[in-house]
């Protein structure tokens, strides 16, 4: 049994790029360092939409796969 | 009386919906749909670029959300599920918003729809509540098909996106038109305003266009003309045309009190 004390990283994937970020961290947490914080945008986590209103209480795993998404032109 | 388009309940006094997409900067997308007196106007979902300044300009602040209905679309998506996915996620980024494209592609070179998938998301959306416009084949079986599953409007191809080909197959528009109560908009393949013109003289309750407006030369003016085809070939529609004469000419001018006679 190994107990891990320093910080951990949790390794994620955002729109399908590898990132880490220092654990723990919410989704809201994750924006802000994104600088997408107040942004028109939508968050799907590991297949399932994360509302706005949850992304400050929902915290975020080891491994985890994100969607971050904009509306933009298109026909 | 006023003719207007009633789509999920939700009347629009334009029948022309028009895309986004190709423009050269969101100042140009805006003054063009302004031009062609589209009400609803499509848009992509797309992930953010990672690294892309979060500051730059967006689509909804050129064109806002409280004075526009935003389509959501799901261009791109080959399958039924990342178009479903695709649009859960347009609800959440459009605060619950419900009328949404579904277009579920085929292969990239004919951009055709993969009816099966589409059926088969559509089933879906429609469960979830969504309110469903559905790019489809100009098959009046699987047009009512789309109707039965309970899509709020039915939109066949005229020809190819992007093509500018214009009405390929005007019986089959009609056989659709025939075959369905929902509204149906032609949906892709326009190049010019006549197109758009015969789109409406055939019955149909709307057309949606994005290429033929944004690679016009003049986008602008394009979008003008665009509102004006529509609207000819709507008051056409309404009017009546005469029955064709295939082999028999009729004289416009009284054929008694020639001179000489």
């Amino acid at each position: 049994m190994t107990t891990h004390t320093t910080t951990s990283l949790l390794s994620l994937k955002i729109n399908g790029e590898a990132r880490s970020l220092a654990a723990p961290a919410t989704v809201a947490a994750l924006l802000d360092e994104m600088g997408l914080t107040g942004k028109r945008l939508a968050v799907e986590r590991n297949g399932e939409i994360v509302p706005k209103g949850l992304h400050g209480s929902t915290q975020l795993a080891d491994g985890d796969a994100l969607e971050i998404v904009v509306a933009v032109g298109g026909g | 009386m006023d003719d207007l388009l009633t789509i999920a309940g939700k009347s629009y006094s334009s029948r022309l919906l028009v895309g986004t997409g190709k423009y050269k900067d969101f100042a140009q997308t805006r003054e063009a749909v302004d031009a062609s007196g589209a009400q609803i106007v499509t848009v992509a979902i797309r992930r953010t670029n990672i690294g892309q300044d979060p500051n730059a300009p967006s689509l909804l602040d050129a064109l806002p959300p409280s004075r526009f209905t935003y389509l959501p679309n799901t261009a791109g998506c080959y399958t039924a599920d990342d178009a479903v996915r695709t649009l859960r996620l347009a609800r959440e980024l459009l605060d619950d918003h419900r009328l949404v494209k579904l277009e579920v592609l085929g292969d990239p070179h004919t951009l055709f729809p993969n009816m099966p998938e589409t059926l088969k998301a559509a089933e879906v959306l429609v469960k979830e509540g969504f309110e469903v416009m559905v790019y489809c084949s100009d098959d009046p079986i699987q047009a009512k098909m789309l109707e039965d599953i309970g899509c709020v409007a039915v939109m066949p191809l005229a020809s190819l996106i992007g093509s500018g080909m214009g009405v390929l197959n005007p019986w089959n528009v009609q056989l659709v038109r025939d075959a369905v109560k929902v509204p149906v908009l032609l949906d892709a393949g326009v190049g010019t305003a006549s197109d758009a013109a015969i789109a409406m003289e055939l019955g149909c309750d709307g057309v949606l266009m994005n290429t033929a407006i944004a690679l016009a030369n003049d986008p602008v003016k394009m979008a003008g003309a665009m509102k004006k085809g529509v609207e000819a070939g709507r008051e056409a529609f309404l009017a009546g045309r005469m029955p064709r004469k295939y082999y028999t000419a009729s004289p416009s001018s009284p054929t008694t009190g020639m001179i000489g006679s």
